[in-house]
């Protein structure tokens, strides 16, 4: 039963949302068919409304980019019903429980600070930026899981041309939204929210950060970071903030959300690196969701030809 | 009540309840519904039933004293069985579907994680619970030693308790929800043993009430 079989399937044929909505209603069905005694513990579960978004844009005519993977990609229904995102809760599953009905329609996004053109964006104008491109990236979590996602998005550096950061821009400050009505499970979450993370400028504007407003060829589901948020692929999955709502062109190095939590935990850089453990966990390996058996984590996760020459000269242990 | 508690019909659904979270499992399993992350979800599955259980185990005297049903009793070995049962599902997962049967692994871990190092303590107080937890090993002990043996099981929760805690990334309330159960429980024994027995101020008036051995 644990041992998945990694099908030969590309993303076409990962089963339709619909259809996939409609097996989770059936087994649900027959969870209350089924010995009530054994649903005892799932009760709530079962009583819970189906609060699953359904609204989302098709991306058309998306440029292939260089920088994807043909690695074999998570099924769609994975990356939505296991991932982090604590303003919705701490469990993996509850994102997916409980953003179904997150607002993220209309939505804007300040560019701020040391930039000749600081402005307000609707999601609309940032979208126009650039020619959207699919990008089929490995995924680290801090946690030692990882997954291959196809997103949607064009690198940073777009953004940050519309607005000419000035000489004196050397670090770029990332705010996600927060708002304790719309995500009260945040406030048992143990973090202070805002979210807020930050990236060195020539960080921010290497080619492979991306600013993704989609995946699996339509927008971001509520629980993956909608409408707008970061991919760092090299980085550790805290990195690339969600649901970003303003973005802030600094002198100095911004403060960021777990490594004010736990500075010996979670630095600044959070670069994946096999070779520096967590103090709790090795970072050796990693359990690609979907197979059985752990494989050797990257340096880098694997992106270390784009991105290794920015840290040269760098303690990583120290910098971790 | 008494009845209800003696029956061996009781014991059976007992029994039959306590296996409901592997049935959850096995069923889950079966469906596929075992997250994207199934290894995870089997550990954490049997980590918090370990937990739950032991926490359980530890409330029968309490129970038993507080509600005045004695017969309470007949369920303790069971539920500290169960314990001791998912503690070693628990074990095996990590030992099997984690570190894949590698020793030299694993013990680098129990000695260089702190959380999981608590872990294993806890683990390894369970076993000798668990071995002498029959009538044979009561008389062969003596049931006053074996009793100060079983105080082991404090330990264990807590050191299970400490595991979790140290687990977490930063979302504490559940751990810290069993930190306080587990307090109260174990507070409660030293309230029984330390509190002075209330005296009845008037004595000649009223029956003295039945004190309760512990």
């Amino acid at each position: 039963m644990l041992i998945r079989k990694a099908p030969d399937l590309t993303y076409a044929d990962v089963t339709p949302k619909s259809l996939y909505l409609d097996r989770r209603k059936f087994l649900r069905g027959m969870g209350i068919a089924g010995a009530a005694a054994l649903a005892g513990a799932r009760l709530w579960d079962l009583a819970s409304p189906n609060t699953q978004a359904f609204a989302a844009t098709k991306f058309d005519g998306l440029i292939k980019s260089p920088f994807s993977t043909k690695e074999q990609q998570n099924s769609y229904n994975d990356v939505t019903h296991y991932n982090n995102f604590y303003e919705f809760g701490t469990e993996k599953s509850d994102p997916s429980k409980n953003a179904g009905k997150f607002q993220t329609s209309p939505w804007t996004v300040s560019v701020e600070g040391e930039v000749n053109k600081p402005r307000k964006f609707s999601l609309d104008e940032i979208i126009k930026l650039g020619p959207l491109e699919e990008r089929i990236y490995r995924h680290r979590c801090v946690e030692a899981w990882s997954i291959v996602v196809p997103w949607i998005g064009f690198s940073f550096s777009a953004l940050a041309n519309a607005v000419e950061p000035t000489p004196k821009a050397k670090y770029v400050a990332f705010e996600s939204y927060w708002d304790s009505k719309q995500m009260p499970w945040g406030r048992y979450a143990g973090i202070d929210f805002p979210y807020v993370e930050g990236l060195r400028l020539d960080e921010a504007m290497n080619p492979l950060a991306l600013l993704c407003v989609g995946m699996y060829g339509e927008s971001l589901p509520n629980q993956d970071g909608a409408p707008i948020r970061l991919v760092l692929p090299w980085k550790y999955g805290f990195k690339s903030a969600k649901s970003l709502v303003k973005i802030r062109f600094v002198k100095g190095e911004p403060p960021t959300t777990w490594n004010r939590m736990a500075s010996n935990e979670y630095g600044f850089y959070a670069n994946v690196n096999p070779k520096v453990d967590h103090p709790r966990w090795s970072q050796a390996k990693e359990r690609r969701l979907g197979e059985f058996f752990k494989r050797e984590t990257l340096m880098f996760n694997g992106y270390g030809d784009q991105v290794a020459s920015m840290y040269n000269g760098m303690d990583l242990r120290k910098n971790y | 009540m008494r009845a209800i508690l003696t029956s061996k019909w009781t014991k059976v659904v007992v029994f039959l309840l306590c296996l409901m979270p592997l049935a959850s499992l096995g069923w889950r399993a079966l469906h596929n519904d075992l997250s994207a992350n199934p290894i995870e979800f089997i550990t954490h599955a049997t980590g918090d039933w370990t937990l739950r259980f032991l926490l359980i185990t530890l409330a029968i005297t309490p129970f038993r004293k507080i509600l005045r049903l004695p017969d309470l009793i007949r369920f303790r070995r069971m539920l500290g069985l169960f314990a001791f049962f998912y503690a070693c599902l628990h074990f095996t997962t990590y030992i099997w579907l984690d570190k894949f049967f590698d020793l030299a692994e694993m013990w680098k871990d129990v000695a260089k994680r702190r959380y999981i190092t608590v872990g294993f303590t806890a683990f390894l107080l369970l076993i000798p619970l668990a071995v002498t937890s029959t009538a044979g090993w009561i008389r062969r002990i003596g049931g006053r030693r074996w009793q100060q043996l079983h105080r082991a099981i404090y330990f264990s929760a807590l050191c299970g308790v400490i595991h979790y805690y140290w687990l977490v990334k930063s979302a504490v309330i559940r751990p810290l929800a069993y930190a306080a159960i587990l307090a109260v429980l174990l507070l409660w024994r030293l309230a029984v043993k330390y509190w002075p027995q209330p005296q009845p101020a008037t004595a000649d008036l009223q029956p003295k009430p039945q004190r309760v051995q512990a």
